[in-house]
């Protein structure tokens, strides 16, 4: 129960005041741009932008600078600042199949037409802390080289042709919208993988960890996992046809699972699929196992009970700002519930005193 | 005319994708702004971005992206359009304003002095991230093994 009380405005001036000083930090240290930080802290503005949902690399940066690094508050002032905005429009889907590359790998296929492309990745980094980056210093170019030519077809479609994994047949229907209409049971896929592509990292990787471990095991295989730029295309009511109007970094992952077939199906591989805003290898891998996890009723798998089939429990746990909301109301004053509390114990408190005295004296 | 709209396409799309303030140094340099009116002031919203499930499936909602659009006319009455990812106000003006520029006779002049180059810069740009992509492509060479 809330009730209106005044007081603390001065307080809460003077705790605003200092929040802004921290933030500065030490006035002799040079302070951060934007540009900086969208250049030098690029992943934490990825998963600023894909969970934050909105795509603008500037602003990601601004929130990051203004929340003090604290990712989940720049993700909440993100979409605070996205309800502002009038939505113009759809995209058209994008194409990922004419991704500019700059990572593609495949677990499943060593000789993959279009190559083990490794990018600027962390992998087979010994995880040593690198002192000279304390030093300031020039970084020399990356190494090139004549790149071949054409778009990188996708891993899929190879198994596809022998019909040995499902299809994923093109289908135009206008999917639901959860930032249009409060997120519903059952949610169909599109709606899951919305869910799921906005969805806090850290729970989406915990989830994805527990299939590995056992819970609703689907042996999952890494396809293909590629990171890069694609156009985004949209119609434009006043012409009538579709116009590039910008591009987007994405990271695309599709996961190859075991399935023994049915009565009605063969035994094929099944696919889980992941797609985050920027580079987000860590999230999209963890969405798409999260992805095939759900899937385990149409494709008639046993219901484990383990909580990443659980398409209620995970996709209404997975938004971090949701989460975020209620778990951090709890500080904020209760005095009038608590009251309420008090004088419920002291009352039970009070009986049971009487009582034992009752007793004592019987 | 699909062929002008394949053209009106292209354009768009390379004016849309340009460096911020990229666009606004060509066109200057190339000529004085000619005078127009606002049939639409530059405006921010956004767009939703869609994907494809599994890539070719069903599409399904990933999140928005900033845009800001405008149109204008110009005083000898050509209308540009522009709707370009991010906020600049001033990217779209100028996006605008070289759509309506390409439908006069100046066209020509701008295709040579502000699309060309961009044109160039942007396949430039493509080309070294896809050269230093090419350098972590994997050679694999197989380790000689057993019997002889």
């Amino acid at each position: 129960m809330y009730v209106a009380v005044k007081g603390g405005e001065s307080a809460i001036e003077n705790a605003h005041a200092w929040l802004a000083e921290e933030r500065r930090g030490d006035k002799s240290v040079a302070e951060l741009s934007i540009a900086q930080i969208r250049e030098q802290l690029s992943l934490a503005v990825n998963r600023v932008m894909s969970e934050g949902s909105l795509y603008d690399a500037d602003l990601a940066a601004l929130a990051i600078k203004q929340a003090r690094g604290d990712l989940i508050e720049a993700i909440f002032l993100i979409r605070a600042y996205r309800t502002t905005l009038p939505r113009f429009g759809t995209s058209e889907p994008v194409k990922t199949g004419e991704m500019s590359c700059d990572r593609r790998v495949s677990a499943t296929f060593k000789d993959v037409p279009g190559g083990q492309v490794l990018g600027p990745t962390f992998d087979y980094t010994h995880r040593l802390l690198d002192f000279k980056l304390a030093a300031e210093g020039e970084t020399p170019d990356a190494p090139a080289r004549e790149a071949g030519p054409g778009d990188v077809p996708h891993v899929a479609e190879f198994l596809g042709r022998e019909g040995l994994i499902e299809e994923a047949p093109r289908d135009e229907a206008a999917p639901p919208d959860l930032t249009r209409e409060p997120l519903e049971m059952p949610a169909g896929r599109a709606l899951r993988l919305q869910a799921l592509t906005r969805a806090d990292e850290g729970f989406t990787l915990g989830l994805a960890y527990s299939t590995q471990r056992g819970y609703a095991r689907n042996h999952a295989f890494v396809g293909e996992l590629r990171i890069g730029a694609v156009p985004v295309e949209m119609e434009i009511p006043e012409l009538g046809f579709a116009v590039e109007i910008g591009e987007v970094v994405l990271t695309e992952c599709e996961t190859v699972n075991q399935f023994t077939g049915s009565k009605t199906e063969p035994p094929q591989f099944t696919r889980g699929y992941g797609l985050v805003f920027g580079q987000t290898e860590r999230k999209a891998i963890s969405m798409a196992l999260v992805d095939r996890a759900l899937r385990w009723q149409e494709l008639g798998e046993d219901n484990e009970g383990a909580p990443a089939q659980d398409a209620e429990f995970v996709l209404y746990h997975a938004d971090n700002i949701q989460a975020t909301g209620f778990l951090e109301h709890i500080k904020l004053p209760h005095y009038v519930d608590f009251q309420s509390e008090l004088e419920l114990v002291r009352k039970l408190r009070r009986e049971v005193a009487d009582n034992r005295t009752r007793e004592a004296k019987e | 005319m699909p062929d002008q709209t394949a053209q009106r396409q292209a354009w768009m799309s390379l004016l849309a994708k340009a460096p911020g303030g990229r666009a606004a140094e060509l066109l200057d340099a190339a000529m004085p702004r000619p005078g127009f009116d606002w049939l639409r002031r530059p405006e921010t919203g956004s767009v939703m971005v869609r994907g494809r499930t599994s890539g070719t499936g069903a599409p399904f909602n990933m999140g928005e992206m900033t845009v800001t659009r405008c149109t204008l006319r110009l005083e000898s009455g050509e209308i540009g359009h522009a709707y370009l990812q991010g906020r600049s106000k001033a990217d779209a003006e100028v996006a605008a304003l070289v759509d309506a520029l390409m439908q006069s006779e100046a066209a020509e002049r701008l295709q040579e002095a502000v699309l060309r180059p961009l044109e160039a810069e942007s396949s430039t740009r493509r080309s070294a991230r896809a050269a230093k992509a090419a350098a972590t492509k994997v050679d694999f060479f197989t380790m000689a093994r057993g019997e002889d």
